[in-house]
């Protein structure tokens, strides 16, 4: 069969062309472009990796300021709380210390009074005795305008200061 | 394994292609069946006649068998439009290696002979050409105006005797896969020079139409046969691939200048086949010749199964180089078939039908024209990736 046998001059041809054309395309075709391939795919790849890190990264930061904030929260409450239980503190303290002292100046009063009532009554008994002794002086001397009855009065007198 | 999945889904490709063949085939040998009684009555009719008139139009649409090996066969001329003197036509330079030295001239000295009738004298050499082959012509003609002497072998074909010298011609496969090489050279050249004017941005313009080819022969046959040493033969896989398919496609055109039969040359395969040989036996590691030298099978089967392997390191070869040169052969045999079936029933009403079907195989050509590119490239793969695989 004319067909399945190969002709020198073809083999020659073809044999010499194709390695022509795996040698120029070899270099000055497929390996600028499987270079060229290659690169971008690595680039792509590190670009996605970039992305993927920064992706963390970012879910890093935003977990952490989500805890910085609640850390906040929990600090401000507690210093509230603080803050209350000192006022609330401060406030009884106060109130108490209040008592205390009004107690304190009550008493103080109530004594001054007791010590003012008892000035008073002694001074209304002075009065009351230089009153009484002037109206006894009165009544005595328009009693005694008698003898007798002077001497009647001293002796009483005298005994009533000896009982006492 | 990650590319059994292209490889079912091709294969069920090539099986509804293979089944539309055969049930075309039937008409094809239902054809020269027709073909063959035709042309024995047209010679009996003409039998008396003188044989000079045998190269009448007539007798030429009756002999549907050369007819269609004329045309799928190399050639000195590579015909643009028309026929003969009243068309265009390419004249190929005619180069021979002859017992004199090396002789040229041009193609068109034979002035458009076929069978031997005219003689060209160069160098003190005679040369003739009969069936686009060049023989030392004959001092005198014989009865029929033939300088080269024929001879009908016993399965009746008819076979030139004469000495032939080396012939080295441009011939009409050589100048279409010069031009293809031309080609590609050209559009891959395009191609890299983008991803180096565009490195790593998107790819444009034919780099965007080329690039996922390009990743397609990378991630589906380098990549699944050859695993991590699949760059170093890269550039052998993608030129092998991307040759065939262009010169197929290219084949498939039926002007100017496609319509060269290169793929479908037995020459052609044979070298892409012996380069694939090649790389396979020298690039092998001593897994590859452990497994030819030393099978895993029992000792008493080694005397059977050593010669199997090495007739294997050939077989795989050979049928790589026949399978690209059958399928693309049989593909232009069937459209060629289908359009003479016009001349066969010798009405155009056959036309439409004719036509009809032409372009349907023609369009299933363009399938089997990737799909042949892409056997022969991951075959290639898969042969290469045996003999440089580790086994640990």
């Amino acid at each position: 069969m004319d067909l399945l046998v190969p002709e020198i001059g073809l083999l020659a041809w073809n044999t010499i062309s194709f390695l022509v054309l795996v040698f120029l395309l070899g270099k000055f075709a497929w390996k600028p472009i499987m270079k060229g391939i290659h690169d971008r795919e690595k680039s792509i790849d590190e670009a996605l990796n970039k992305a993927e890190l920064a992706r963390q990264e970012m879910a890093r930061l935003s977990s952490q300021n989500e805890e910085l904030m609640k850390q906040a929260r929990e600090e401000r409450d507690q210093i509230l709380k603080e803050a209350k239980t000192l006022k609330d503190s401060i406030v009884n303290e106060a109130k108490t210390q209040a008592q205390t002292e009004g107690a304190k100046l009550i008493e103080k009063a109530r004594i001054e009074i007791e010590n003012q009532k008892k000035a008073a009554l002694a001074e209304l008994k002075g009065q009351v005795s230089a009153l009484s002794l002037d109206i006894a002086e009165r009544v005595l001397r328009s009693q005694l305008d008698d003898k007798a009855k002077q001497q009647e009065l001293v002796n009483n007198l005298l005994k009533d200061v000896e009982l006492n | 394994m990650d590319y059994n999945r292209v490889f079912v889904s091709k294969v069920k490709r090539l099986i509804v292609v293979f089944t539309l063949f055969s049930v075309f085939l039937g008409f094809r040998t239902a054809a020269f069946a027709q073909a063959d009684s035709v042309a024995a009555q047209g010679h009996e009719v003409s039998a008396p006649a003188a044989h000079d008139q045998a190269h009448g139009k007539e007798e030429k649409g009756f002999d549907i068998t050369s007819f269609i090996f004329h045309h799928i066969s190399d050639s000195h001329f590579f015909t643009i439009w028309g026929h003969g003197d009243h068309g265009l036509t390419l004249h190929l330079p005619v180069i021979l290696w002859t017992d004199n030295g090396l002789v040229t001239f041009s193609s068109s000295a034979f002035q458009f002979d076929d069978a031997g009738k005219v003689v060209v004298e160069k160098n003190g050499q005679r040369f003739a050409i009969a069936h686009n082959k060049i023989y030392y012509a004959n001092a005198t003609a014989d009865a029929h105006g033939s300088y080269v002497s024929h001879v009908t072998d016993e399965k009746g074909e008819e076979k030139v005797t004469n000495a032939r010298p080396l012939d080295f011609s441009v011939t009409k496969n050589v100048f279409s896969m010069l031009l293809s090489i031309v080609v590609l050279v050209i559009i891959f050249t395009t191609v890299a020079a983008g991803y180096k004017k565009r490195a790593g941005k998107a790819p444009k313009g034919i780099q965007s139409f080329l690039e996922p080819i390009i990743l397609f022969v990378r991630d589906d046959i380098a990549r699944p046969n050859l695993g991590h040493k699949y760059a170093a033969f890269m550039p052998y896989l993608l030129s092998v691939f991307f040759f065939i398919w262009l010169n197929n496609m290219l084949g498939l055109v039926p002007f100017f200048p496609g319509g060269a039969n290169v793929t479908g040359n037995i020459a052609l395969t044979v070298v892409l086949a012996a380069a694939t040989f090649l790389i396979t036996t020298f690039k092998a590691n001593k897994y590859y010749w452990g497994h030819i030298l030393n099978p895993p099978v029992p000792w008493w089967l080694k005397p059977l199964m050593i010669p199997v392997e090495i007739f294997g390191m050939f077989t795989k070869p050979i049928a790589l180089a026949i399978r690209l040169f059958a399928n693309i052969t049989a593909g232009h045999i069937l459209v060629m078939s289908l359009l003479c079936l016009i001349f066969i029933f010798n009405s155009i009403a056959v036309a439409p039908a004719s036509i009809f079907f032409a372009v349907f195989i023609g369009l299933i050509e363009f399938l089997v024209a990737f799909i042949q590119a892409f056997i022969f490239t991951i075959l290639s793969a898969l042969f290469i990736g045996m003999a440089v695989e580790e086994h640990h």
